[in-house]
């Protein structure tokens, strides 16, 4: 602790995003210079904003660092396998449409396993928002490459630099239908809070890539300082260009990061395409899932 | 309570097994489903999909196995009962997300139509070659319960069991149908909606306060919150304490985990359920589950009229396996002939159950088709000699 805090500490329950989180689950898991800490913070500013129902809303992760994130906030929190939160998080929506249901991941297992699934919600514009924060590394399994990982960067698994090429998260988002798509770092805090409220006010596939410092192995293995040396490179090298081309939002090794928000149209969600098909085609026959979910009751 | 009449397609028909199990389903109570399609299985889904819109249901069709049965666990959370319907290579891809809804204690349906394996195998014919992989198949120890239907009505009321059994135990429950009574036609009836119990999603009654997830107070399952009820509980895949909460810890795993298996196993006498005939003074018994058995009944015939005295034994639930009545008739006869559509399965559990007091001799079939009964008879013939 720094002696500058000293004689004001604040109770952890006295947290102003305290109300959002589990703090029986404090100290959290992360490392010191983690972006996840300022990504969390930010949507819990959103939900604070943004004044969501907070008992329904579910926040389903997968597996990884971000993959926490489900089992440290005070909501629905669903902490499921590698890869497989987007189907998980479409079973939990179509099972109750009426809650708000949030995929809150990293890049290995939303893009890396969970790919396929991550292509699927997207063509169908499933009703979920997905937040995917990005430090182009397997961060929990010690520094592999990732599907995100810069060509020339450096890896546990890439040891003499990577030569595949990474995937334009925006662009792949984007061509495959999501309604909103975004791109911030930690640095833009209150830009990546406005996204989140945004996110969560959409309908549709909604997107959010979030690029955020791994100090501990992605910074370190490619020589890039700590935490704050990586906030000091968002601060010179991130361009803000809201309505970006998303074809050319594409990241490169320590080249400048294209960011802002490239896609927010209104377009018809899985759901909404769903009953009003059923209702043209079957008209009174149709029976849509009730918004509480299919419980039977007595 | 009874079933909920729009999901009950009340008469007498002549029905598919894959027909019947979607019936079955949707009279149990169970309103999404997601699938990928496979072979010889994909006319369960396809029965579901062309009747779900009329009766407040989803079906959607997923991207693979894998998505597929995530959704469903995803869904049951909702406390909407959920299935999903597959085959050999499909199961395979769900065994990561049956191991996830075990450990999450998820009620939710899973069918495997069974086809001959291994990998693509034999596609369009049958075979009974998953059924340790039903019980093993997904990492780590943890259980399951698994029910194989010989017959379309079977199909129909098992599938209505198997969703009575995963509300109950709060487990994933597995139909292992085979391909030969997955596209069977035969007479089923389908009864009226109040002659068909139903065991609906029990919420807990206590508040957000004072609920925990994995709280049993001494019992062996727990109670179930859904979400959006306002108790913003956690669940995970990792070994969890009461609260759901994480904890890597020897004796948290000692706990979490020791309730998974023991919560089937010792209510494995409730559960277990076979059928039995003519065992009493049997020289020996055939023992055989799912269209198998069926052919084992014939075999048994051919075998009676040459004098044998044989006794019939037939699994209707295979995991957990009826291994104390299976070793009491081992004091009586001689050996138990199991005739099975692969390469000697429940066999292994039929010797182990057996503990050596009488022979455990397999009929192996690789798959493709089923056993000639004269091979059967012939098997029979030579245990009493």
């Amino acid at each position: 602790m720094s002696t500058a805090l000293e004689g004001t500490e604040v109770r952890p329950d006295e947290h102003p995003i305290a109300p959002f989180m589990r703090m029986d689950r404090m100290p959290h898991i992360w490392c010191p210079e983690c972006g996840l800490g300022t990504v969390v913070k930010c949507f819990a500013a959103a939900l604070e904003e943004t004044k969501v129902d907070l008992d329904k809303l579910a926040i389903v992760s997968g597996i990884g660092c971000t993959g926490r994130t489900a089992g440290y906030m005070k909501l629905d929190g669903f902490h499921s396998t590698h890869g497989r939160a987007i189907p998980f998080a479409t079973g939990l929506k179509l099972g109750r449409p009426e809650l708000l249901v949030t995929v809150f991941s990293g890049d290995g297992d939303l893009v890396g396993i969970g790919g396929n699934h991550f292509i699927h919600a997207a063509r169908r514009n499933m009703d979920l928002f997905v937040i995917l924060v990005n430090n182009f590394i397997y961060g929990m399994t010690g520094g592999q490459n990732a599907p995100t990982t810069p060509i020339e960067a450096r890896s546990s698994t890439m040891p003499f630099g990577n030569f595949e090429r990474a995937f334009n998260l925006p662009h792949l988002a984007a061509s495959c239908g999501a309604s909103y798509v975004a791109r911030w770092t930690c640095l833009h805090v209150r830009r990546l809070s406005k996204a989140f409220g945004e996110g969560l006010n959409r309908k549709g596939f909604r997107f959010v890539e979030v690029i955020a410092p791994c100090p501990t192995l992605y910074a370190r293995l490619n020589k890039l300082g700590g935490g704050l040396d990586l906030m000091r490179f968002y601060h010179d090298d991130a361009e803000v260009r809201n309505g970006a081309d998303t074809r050319e939002v594409g990241i490169a090794y320590q080249q400048k990061i294209i960011c802002g928000k490239f896609v927010d149209e209104e377009k018809p969600t899985f759901l909404e395409m769903m009953h009003a098909h059923y209702r043209r085609i079957l008209g009174e026959k149709y029976v849509p899932m009730p918004p509480e979910g299919g419980l039977l009751r007595g | 309570m009874h079933a909920v009449p729009s999901g009950v397609l009340t008469g007498v028909h002549y029905l598919d097994g894959d027909f019947a199990c979607g019936e079955g389903a949707m009279a149990a109570g169970c309103r999404f489903v997601a699938g990928y399609p496979i072979t010889p299985s994909t006319e369960v889904v396809e029965r579901i999909a062309r009747r779900f819109p009329m009766m407040g249901g989803v079906f959607i069709q997923m991207e693979d196995e894998l998505a597929s049965m995530a959704a469903i666990v995803g869904a049951s959370w909702t406390g909407t009962k959920s299935m999903t319907v597959t085959s050999g290579p499909g199961f395979s891809l769900m065994m990561e997300n049956i191991g996830l809804a075990a450990m999450m204690e998820t009620p939710c349906v899973v069918v495997n139509v069974q086809r001959a394996g291994p990998s693509t195998g034999l596609p369009t014919m049958v075979g009974q070659g998953d059924m340790m992989q039903a019980r093993w198949g997904s990492h780590g120890d943890y259980a399951i319960i698994a029910l194989c239907p010989q017959s379309p009505q079977e199909a129909f009321d098992l599938t209505v069991d198997a969703f009575n059994l995963s509300e109950q135990y709060r487990v994933p429950v597995l139909i292992m149908m085979d391909e030969c009574v997955g596209h069977m036609t035969e007479k089923v009836v389908i009864p009226t909606a109040d002659r068909i119990e139903v065991v609906p999603r029990t919420l807990t009654a206590k508040s957000p306060a004072e609920y925990w997830p994995y709280q049993t107070n001494g019992g062996m399952v727990p109670e179930f919150a859904r979400a959006g009820d306002g108790y913003r509980f956690h669940t995970t895949g990792l070994t969890h304490d009461e609260r759901g909460y994480p904890a890597m810890s020897v004796e948290c795993q000692e706990r979490c985990v020791r309730r998974l298996v023991e919560k089937i196993r010792s209510n494995a006498d409730r559960i277990v359920r076979f059928e039995e005939e003519e065992t009493d003074g049997a020289d020996v018994v055939v023992v055989a589950y799912g269209i198998t058995a069926r052919v084992a009944r014939a075999g048994m015939e051919l075998a009676r009229k040459r004098g044998v005295k044989v006794g019939f034994f037939r699994l209707v639930v295979a995991w957990p396996f009826p291994e104390r009545r299976i070793r009491e008739l081992a004091g009586g006869v001689k050996a138990f002939v199991v005739p099975e559509i692969n390469c000697g399965q429940m066999v292994l559990e039929v010797e182990r159950s057996a503990a050596g007091k009488a022979a455990a001799i397999s009929l192996p079939h690789a798959g493709g088709g089923v056993h000639e009964p004269e091979r059967i008879a012939e098997a029979l013939v030579e245990a009493v000699k």
